[in-house]
């Protein structure tokens, strides 16, 4: 927040040539626009909100604007998030000195070219409708079930710190199922699904609630994923989810295993690496 | 974790961003990708004096710092052909042009027409933009990363979001 440094407009913080300096203001600015697009930025503190909230209602000018903010994120949201090849990402390994992966590139499907991050804004009219309507199906964990949705977002969050994050990292399942050999009393099926825009980082050992778990990092533009694995019937085959302090967290069961994802990316993003996950072969 | 591990840990998740970054700003994946293995051999070298805070806005500082100095040698090659074929916009003064926002809202879902508007803003403003719409940094981590005053990352970001909408509805007339 821009707060910690006086208010919006004054200080360092003057903009050049707008709002309330004594410069020639043009047709947009009624004197609060950078106030109006704070707030639409969500910067705003409550003092701002009121003096702005006080001017907006009688300002023909700052409807306005507001539609231009408006259309200006639904097409810039919108556009191409450029997601780095598992090329790229071994290459860079390879360069700071981390273990990298044999070149396996072959059995990796190329990455997908097109914009296959649909941001949450103006999601229907995006054709993305079914990757929403896959999250809005999903049912809710019943409370307690499985009883470690807190331990594994409080695990997460804590893997996020600096220096925790990764025992392994390779972009090659490879490379990344070899390491939990030995380490873990069971194996944990490792896939890579940088072909549908979630690229496997590497990943690390884990206890949660007392018991040995795999965890598989991947990344989705900014986000990261966190697939957390181990052996336990739960009897719940079919994903249910679950939020805790804001992140999203969906569990499901296959041969065996209890799988849940968790991450602060949005619930449809999710829910499409889950049904990329199940998809994929083993 | 060796000290290399610990730099990966914090590095690696992050070059999805750092990427994206480099192929805003240069307009070339293979550029992009020149840079950003640049940079995160540089972000190495520098690690020891990173002082915590958000990685991410750590790594795109280095990666934008790195593509400038890529982009200015290029044009420095170039110049020796062609002088001043194409000398910076002077962002702070480009001026404003009535425009139909309804109309751009509608014409925004055209994604395609939208990247090849971006590409064209000047690169203050289309950096100021991607790294509000598409990275959603703060204006203070825009200001780190971009080592500008927070009021002229401000009044950059409304001026890239004018001028997409408006190129948006122009597009329309033409």
């Amino acid at each position: 927040m821009i707060k910690s440094s006086g208010t919006i407009l004054d200080g360092d913080s003057r903009p050049e040539g707008s709002g309330t300096g004594t410069g020639p203001r043009n047709a947009d600015d009624c004197g609060k626009l950078l106030l109006l697009q704070a707030d639409f930025d969500g910067e705003l503190d409550a003092a701002q909100a009121v003096v702005l909230a006080e001017h907006r209602a009688s300002c023909p000018v700052c409807k306005r604007n507001e539609t231009i903010l408006a259309a200006a994120r639904q097409a810039a949201r919108g556009v191409a998030y450029h997601h780095v090849s598992p090329e790229l990402l071994r290459a860079v390994a390879g360069r700071i000195g981390v273990p990298r992966a044999e070149a396996d590139s072959a059995s990796e499907a190329p990455p997908r070219c097109t914009r296959a991050w649909i941001p949450w804004q103006g999601i229907a009219g995006f054709g993305a409708g079914a990757a929403l309507a896959a999250a809005v199906v999903l049912t809710l964990l019943p409370a307690g079930r499985p009883e470690s949705i807190a331990a594994l977002v409080d695990d997460h969050v804590r893997a996020l710190q600096p220096g925790h994050l990764l025992d392994v990292v390779s972009t090659s399942r490879h490379t990344v199922k070899p390491w939990f050999d030995g380490k873990l009393d069971f194996a944990p099926p490792v896939k890579n699904l940088a072909g549908a825009g979630f690229p496997l980082l590497g990943g690390r050992l884990d206890y949660v609630d007392g018991r040995a778990v795999a965890v598989l990092v991947y990344g989705r533009g900014k986000h990261l994923l966190e697939l957390f694995v181990w052996p336990e019937s739960t009897g719940m085959a079919e994903p249910a989810r679950a939020t805790r302090d804001g992140y999203n967290v969906i569990h499901w069961q296959s041969e065996g295993m209890s799988l849940s994802a968790v991450s602060d990316l949005d619930p449809a993003g999710l829910a499409e690496f889950v049904r990329e996950w199940r998809q994929a072969p083993p | 974790m060796g000290s290399d591990n610990v730099f990966a840990a914090v590095a690696l998740p992050h070059l999805d961003a750092a990427f994206n970054l480099a192929r805003w700003l240069t307009g070339s994946r293979a550029d992009a990708e020149d840079i950003v293995q640049e940079a995160m051999v540089r972000a190495l070298t520098y690690f020891p004096t990173y002082r915590g805070g958000s990685a991410r806005a750590w790594v795109l500082q280095i990666v934008r710092n790195t593509a400038y100095r890529a982009l200015q040698a290029r044009r420095g090659e170039r110049r020796g052909e062609q002088t001043g074929a194409d000398e910076a916009v002077d962002v702070e003064t480009i001026p404003d042009i009535a425009v139909d926002p309804e109309k751009a809202l509608i014409l925004s879902d055209d994604l395609c027409r939208m990247d090849a508007l971006i590409e064209r803003l000047p690169p203050e403003l289309r950096e100021t933009l991607v790294l509000r719409e598409l990275e959603e940094f703060s204006y203070r981590e825009i200001s780190q990363i971009t080592a500008t005053p927070i009021g002229t990352v401000m009044s950059r970001l409304w001026r890239a979001r004018r001028l997409l909408v408006q190129a948006a509805a122009e597009g329309e007339t033409r």
